[in-house]
């Protein structure tokens, strides 16, 4: 076995497992620790498939942006597992039939013998001074122009959507306003008041 | 390719309604409460605009641009020009609703009109990647759509169930395009159905995928077993939103299918022929027998939707010219029907009143009977009674699965037909016979009864003259 192989096998492993406590542990937060390793192992995959550039982007753009905004997330709210798992035992037992099914169907069909390393070889070793990230580049502003240019829409469309269903004014919220911090005057926040000095006896 | 603007004539009508979406959107910006009219009017003009240029580079051609991801062929067009007409009504139908209901906001135009983009870009789309994109770009729109109304609780669950399941199908979808890209190894559908058609591509996997990729075509439609989204989004999403939901987007997805399995797939005829068969008949028949038990219309006609797909789905399992043909003028009809249907709903909602249950229809004759006209007629149509268009619609798609051979499945067609006529006559005959139980002044704006009138006489004419729209559907797959 080639070290790569070793390698590959090691990354695969893992990713695996990971996947699997992602959708297993009861607490929120270890799934999405969880998640963060099936993303490093999947960036070491790609690693090994000579894709540096996704590999990278992967650890960057998931792992160091998205999930760190999931974390918070998943910490800010107050998830009730004992509701969220109420109809797990009873829908368990046909869940898991039709899983094993689709499982069994997928072996059958997406196995060695139609996508093994003879109907699908592995491409040729790039040399050193292939540039991964200018042939995708140029890939992206070329060949796939028009649907980089809707995928541009997509994230338009996503920041219209959050913001139009979470923005609203409510009059009942309480919130400062900067702007009339600054100007506040000394008298509009303190009543001096005087009084008659009172005996104390 | 050169990027020229000869070049990308073609894809005007898209790049038109992008400019002009980002255009209203910006402008929405600067508008305030009693100027915000502005935007509805932009809206319109930009899907006229849109029309007009769709007609513009409408030719009998096919061009394929971008490296194989967009093609502009007859089909694009009729499909394009029908959509943006179904969606001028349903604007101008919505626009009263969102004033009365306190939900006018700028979002609503803008997100319909990226919604129309997408359905734009899956009618031209002439790649895997492009039709997916396209989709969800559609359906991202309306996923934000659905909870538009914030106070309302159904409203949100609506939205959150539509989003879960939407996302589902989706990747439904994906599993199976990436099946089929492992075995042909192309995202083009020129290229992939090249590949099928050769014999080289491995059968098992192509079935394999093309499963999944019909168990995503069929969630967009809502087909039997894949409908469960339907009901609830229909009844839970304010009726400004189910009007845009219901109508257009059945044209899109009736284009999504022609793209997937007849442009890329047609080698496959054989195969998805029976897995649509089987939708079909379930469709038909759940569709039109939970139907009669609603008593909330908006539920009634989502329940209808579902066995509309049926027929629908009944043109596109002849897999032939003829049966595509039927199965577009059917979705364009389909579409111009519930956009009516919705809209006269629209029309009977007041500030803090949503017309849905068909009690709400009661007496509709003793208080407009224009409206109720109209009413009748699209109910009538979605009967199939003549001399309504929905009647020709039906029609030709049996006429459809009678010339492949097929006169069981129309024998069983004709049968949930028949069934489903009691609930649309039941409808009839509340708001001919009944009492109406609210004395309220009906006060409907102009624009909404000039478009209500339109579209309820296009029922009539197109009925009475179906060869109009039927021969540019023929020509469409001539």
């Amino acid at each position: 076995m080639s070290f790569e192989k070793f390698l590959f096998y090691v990354f695969a492993g893992i990713l695996v497992w990971s996947a699997m406590m992602v959708i297993t542990r009861k607490n929120p937060v270890h799934s999405v620790l969880f998640l963060v390793l099936a993303f490093f192992n999947s960036a070491g995959l790609w690693m090994l498939a000579e894709a540096e550039f996704l590999a990278i982007a992967l650890v960057l753009v998931y792992v160091g942006a998205v999930m760190v905004l999931f974390l918070f997330v998943v910490m800010m709210l107050d998830i009730n597992l004992a509701e969220l798992r109420a109809g797990f035992v009873k829908s368990a037992p046909v869940a898991i039939l039709v899983a094993l099914l689709m499982g069994v169907q997928m072996v059958l069909v997406v196995g060695a013998d139609r996508f093994g390393l003879s109907s699908m070889p592995a491409p040729e070793p790039k040399s050193a001074d292939y540039s991964n990230t200018e042939e995708l580049g140029l890939a992206l502003f070329t060949q796939h122009l028009y649907a980089f240019e809707i995928a541009a829409v997509i994230l338009l469309v996503g920041i219209i959507a959050a913001i139009s269903l979470t923005m609203r004014r409510r009059p009942d919220n309480k919130y400062q306003d900067p702007g009339k911090q600054v100007v506040v005057k000394a008298k509009d926040r303190l009543r001096i008041v005087k009084m008659e000095a009172e005996s104390t006896q | 390719m050169e990027y020229n603007l000869t070049t990308l004539q073609p894809a005007l009508p898209e790049i038109f309604l992008l400019s002009a979406a980002c255009l209203i959107l910006v402008i929405d910006l600067f508008l305030d409460k009693r100027t915000r009219l502005l935007t509805y009017g932009l809206s319109l003009a930009a899907i006229l605009g849109t029309i007009a240029v769709a007609i513009g580079v409408s030719n009998s051609e096919t061009q394929i641009l971008f490296d194989g991801a967009y093609i502009r062929d007859p089909v694009a067009d009729v499909v394009k020009i029908g959509l943006l007409v179904v969606t001028l009504f349903a604007l101008i139908y919505a626009k009263d609703y969102l004033i009365q209901q306190d939900i006018y906001r700028g979002e609503y135009f803008t997100l319909v009109l990226f919604a129309t983009l997408g359905m734009l870009v899956m009618a031209s789309a002439n790649s895997f990647l492009t039709v997916y994109l396209g989709l969800e770009l559609l359906a991202l729109s309306m996923y934000s759509l659905v909870p538009f109304k914030r106070d309302s609780e159904a409203g949100s669950e609506a939205g959150m169930k539509y989003f879960v399941l939407g996302a589902l199908a989706s990747g439904m979808l994906l599993y199976g395009i990436s099946m089929l890209y492992g075995a042909t190894g192309a995202l083009s559908f020129t290229d992939v159905s090249a590949a099928i058609n050769s014999g080289q591509a491995d059968e098992a996997l192509l079935v394999f995928g093309l499963v999944f990729i019909v168990i995503g075509v069929a969630f967009k439609f809502g087909a039997v077993p894949f409908h469960m989204w339907v009901p609830d989004v229909y009844h839970g999403a304010p009726t400004a939103v189910v009007l845009m939901l219901s109508s257009a987007p059945k044209i899109a997805a009736f284009a999504l299918a022609i793209r997937l399995l007849v442009d890329g797939m047609s080698g496959l005829a054989a195969q998805w022929q029976d897995m649509l068969m089987i939708l079909a008949v379930l469709s038909m028949g759940l569709g039109n027998l939970v139907a009669i038990a609603q008593t909330n219309i908006k539920r009634m006609f989502a329940y209808s939707t579902i066995s509309h797909v049926g027929f629908i789905f009944l043109g596109l399992l002849a897999a032939n010219d003829k049966g595509y043909a039927a199965a577009l003028f059917y979705s364009v009809v389909y579409a111009l029907t519930a956009v009516g249907g919705f809209g006269v709903l629209a029309m009977l909602s007041r500030h803090g009143f949503d017309a849905e249950n068909i009690d709400d229809l009661k007496g509709l004759n003793d208080r407009s009977p224009w409206l109720a006209g109209m009413m009748m007629l699209i109910l009538f149509s979605m009967a199939g009674v003549p001399p309504t268009v929905g009647f020709f619609a039906k029609l030709f798609v049996l006429e459809a699965v009678i010339s492949v051979d097929m006169v069981w499945l129309a024998g069983v067609a004709v049968f949930f037909s028949i069934i489903g006529a009691y609930y649309y006559l039941r409808a009839v005959k509340v708001m001919y016979f009944d009492k109406p139980e609210s004395d309220q002044p009906l006060i409907v704006s102009f624009d909404s009864q000039a478009a209500i009138s339109v579209n309820g006489m296009a029922i009539l004419l197109l009925g009475i003259f179906p060869a109009a729209l039927f021969g540019v559907c023929q020509a469409a797959f001539g």
